[in-house]
């Protein structure tokens, strides 16, 4: 069964026995970022990479960029602030959405 | 947890094995938790999951948050589901069917562990099982819309115990599952918070190493049940623990050690100030839980003793 | 084998030593504690290599059977009465999940007031769960369908848990010959189990999500369309049996049913009694027979047609009351299966044998020729409880 079709179009013969899902974590492919009012926004003249942030995220998108900053993948980011109300150096900043 | 704390976030295992795209609030600790808990479980486990807020917010068919093997059936049965696989497993091995023995972990939320699943559990400590089980503690049944559970503390208002002209909300202190887990007489039981996640990984480490039954109790703050922004659920665990009214400890064997403790417990009108739940409260029953924490602490602190 | 005497439960428990059972959840409950007792007693001899939990209530037995099940293991669970009520709604999820356990069910009726003995209202009440369900007329049957539903529930187009229904009592604690089976026969006839998505790190799957309005339905339409087809499955096993044990079973079993203008219809041990009563009545010139229903579910719709199609009257008797509604639930579903076909007899129900009151040979001749007589009068009358004082 294809994991990438919504559940609309599943026909009953799609469906797995048991309705068991074989792809793990394809939850991954749900947009939660749609849901925020305002997104995390890291100042990397204060940002001292701890990381901190990162754990505490309960979306788990928080991700060290190549030089090793932190920032929110904003597909799922959805902008409750606990990063940016935890960073020891308050590098976060709440911006809101339009 | 060594009695001085490192917080190296990179020592930490990267791997998530809760996906993100959950469908939980926004801000929700619980979440965290079972993310923080899921990243020290590691590959080599299968969970038994109890119906709850966790459950429905990480699998909507057709997708899942789960990247380890996960099984959910109904709300009262975790630890048996829990003890059915645990047996499958060690007579598999017995036969030569399976070669390796992942952890079996039971997970349920406050309602699912001290009131509708408590007999299944109390069952599962009594065979020792080879068995963690989790409890995601939230303090009501939030995924239904708030209505309190035996693990409501109290004063605190619910839907179906709610402040009111002849009410204070909840009237009946907080059920002490962590007691009765301890009066099971297995091995390791431990209470944890997310605001604390070095010592709640640690403690899931030293829960899988125990042969035999361990549980622990994960303090969840919750915006939307307890009514506080979203941006506050980590400070919000780290109040619960500085006032005293959530107690970060581990028993062993029978052996009590408290992790956190401090040279004056913080006065809890700080954290009920910081939440709506408590928001109606007149001050004599502010003091009253006061009186209860500090009843509550000692009681925990003879232990130590003991 | 040569024929041994044997306790119903006892011989039910060497058919699942001799199917190698993984894991046995286990509560006690009347009348089914003798076979619990016995399993109990093979594992701490040694003689079946299996986990045994004995389990805090049903509930938790069923559960731990789902989690068993799930990991890849053998499962099997019995229960009677109450504890059948109890599981009530772990049941549902055993076969929607797609999770093979073999259960033997002690029939017995239901409180209050309290009666540990033997009647259907306890299977009657789990009809529309989803399990493949049998009934067992006497010990031989009770080892023999056993080691049928391993086959039949484990079988990979199958993957559905099984109920085998035995009279409590009658059946479980009556000591009756009987033939056992060799190992060698049995390991011929009963293949390893192995679930497709059993849990395990390896391959991780998620069971149980939740569905919205948008695919339940699909879910449900999955569901019964495999619980359909199972009965291809179930009908190839029996003939697998039968080379292996000489004993053939068919969904619905006949007995001198070649002429008969009038058909008995009974499930359980009253079978045995009820022929006794076919063969006097057909010693008086009588043209009367019985037939049998051994598979509950699937209905085996195509089977009970053709049964009666030649019949004028059918008697059905239910070992169950259904307050207030159509009384006799197996006689309801009887005239649902009949109700489009152009050729049907008359059906008339009976209600006895409730909470292990017995129902004599007389008593069925009796039974039988008033039913003969209430189709005379047209078929629509108060449906009678055999036996009832006052």
């Amino acid at each position: 069964m294809s994991s990438k079709r919504k559940e609309t179009d599943l026909t009953w013969q799609d469906i797995d026995i048991g309705c068991v899902i074989t792809s793990p974590g394809n939850a991954a492919q749900y947009k939660t970022g749609d849901w925020r009012s305002e997104r995390a926004v890291w100042n990397k003249d204060r940002c001292i990479k701890c990381g901190i942030c990162s754990i505490y995220c309960p979306e788990g998108c928080v991700n060290q960029d190549s030089e090793g900053y932190f920032e929110a993948d904003l597909y799922y980011c959805k902008g409750c602030g606990i990063c940016a109300r935890e960073c020891w150096t308050q590098a976060i900043e709440m911006v809101p959405e339009e | 947890m060594e009695s001085f704390a490192i917080y190296v976030p990179r020592l930490l295992p990267r791997k998530d094995f809760f996906a993100p795209g959950h469908r939980a609030c926004i801000g929700c600790a619980e979440a965290l938790a079972v993310r923080l808990v899921a990243k020290a479980l590691g590959r080599e486990v299968i969970i038994s999951n109890a119906t709850g807020c966790m459950e429905i917010v990480s699998s909507p068919f057709p997708t899942t948050s789960w990247r380890v093997p996960w099984i959910h059936t109904l709300f009262e049965n975790a630890a048996a589901v829990g003890s059915g696989i645990e047996a499958a497993l060690k007579i598999l091995n017995k036969k030569g069917v399976r070669t390796k023995m992942p952890k079996v972990v039971a997970m349920g939320g406050d309602g699912a562990t001290s009131d509708i699943g408590l007999q299944a559990l109390s069952g599962a400590w009594e065979r020792g099982h080879d068995l963690l089980y989790v409890c995601f503690d939230n303090e009501a049944y939030m995924n239904t819309g708030i209505q309190r559970s035996s693990a409501t503390p109290f004063g605190a208002s619910t839907t179906t115990s709610p402040a009111g002209k002849l009410s204070i909300g909840q009237t009946r202190w907080k059920k002490n599952m962590p007691a009765i887990a301890a009066a099971h007489d297995i091995p390791y039981v431990a209470t944890a918070c997310p605001s604390y996640p070095f010592d709640l990984i640690d403690k899931v480490n030293k829960a899988v190493a125990t042969a035999g039954p361990a549980y622990l109790h994960v303090l969840s703050p919750c915006p939307t049940g307890w009514r506080y922004p979203p941006d506050l659920s980590i400070r919000m665990g780290r109040l619960a623990v500085e006032t005293g009214v959530f107690p970060i400890y581990e028993v062993e064997n029978g052996k009590y050690k408290l992790n956190f403790d401090f040279p004056q417990l913080r006065p809890v009108r700080d954290y009920l100030a910081q939440q709506g739940r408590f928001r109606h409260l007149p001050e004599e029953e502010i003091e009253r839980i006061q009186e209860g924490v500090n009843r509550e602490y000692e009681k925990l602190k003879k232990k130590l003793e003991a | 084998m040569g024929m041994v005497g044997m306790e119903g439960s006892l011989a039910l428990a060497e058919a699942v030593r001799l199917a190698d059972a993984d894991v046995i959840a286990a509560y006690p409950i009347t009348p089914q504690t003798h076979i619990v007792e016995r399993l109990a007693e093979m594992v701490a001899n040694g003689e079946l290599n299996a986990e045994y939990i004995p389990v805090e209530s049903e509930h938790s037995a069923m559960s731990a059977c789902l989690g068993s099940s799930a990991a890849g293991a053998r499962t099997f669970t019995a229960t009677a009465g109450q504890g059948l009520e109890l599981m009530h709604e772990v049941l549902y999820i055993a076969p929607s999940l797609r999770l093979p356990v073999v259960m033997a069910v002690a029939n017995r009726a239901l409180s209050a007031p309290l009666s540990v003995w033997g009647d259907h209202s306890d299977a009657m009440a789990v009809r529309d769960c989803g399990w493949i369900q049998m009934f067992a007329e006497n010990g031989q049957q009770a080892f023999d369908l056993t080691l049928c539903a391993f086959r039949i529930g484990e079988h990979p187009d199958v993957l559905f848990p099984v109920m085998v229904h035995l009279d409590g009592f009658h059946l479980s604690h009556v000591v009756e010959p009987l033939v056992l089976l060799e190992q060698s026969d049995v390991d011929r006839f009963l293949p390893k189990y192995s679930h497709p998505f059993a849990l395990d790190p390896d391959r991780p799957v998620t069971m149980g999500a939740f569905a919205l309005p948008n695919v339940y339905t699909e879910a449900k339409q999955a569901q019964d369309t495999a619980l359909k087809s199972a009965k291809s499955v179930i009908l190839q096993a029996w003939q697998e049996f039968s080379e292996i044990s000489g004993r053939h079973y068919h969904p619905v079993e006949h007995y001198r049913t070649e002429d008969a203008q009038v058909l008995l219809l009974t499930m359980g041990s009253f079978s045995e009694t009820a022929m006794v009563a076919i063969d006097e009545m057909r010693e008086e010139g009588k043209k009367v027979g019985l037939i049998r229903l051994r598979l509950w579910r699937p209905f085996p719709f195509q089977e009970v047609r053709q049964a009666v199609e030649s019949a004028e009257v059918l008697v059905v008797l239910d070992r169950c009351l259904s307050y207030a509604g159509p009384p006799g639930p197996v006689c309801s579903e009887i005239k649902a299966a009949l109700y489009s076909q152009q050729k049907r007899p008359k059906v008339v129900g009976f209600i006895g044998g409730l909470g292990g009151r017995d129902i004599s040979v007389q008593e069925f001749a009796q039974m039988i020729a008033k039913g003969v007589d209430i189709a005379g009068r047209g078929g629509e009358e108060e449906t009678e409880i055999i036996g009832v004082r006052g």
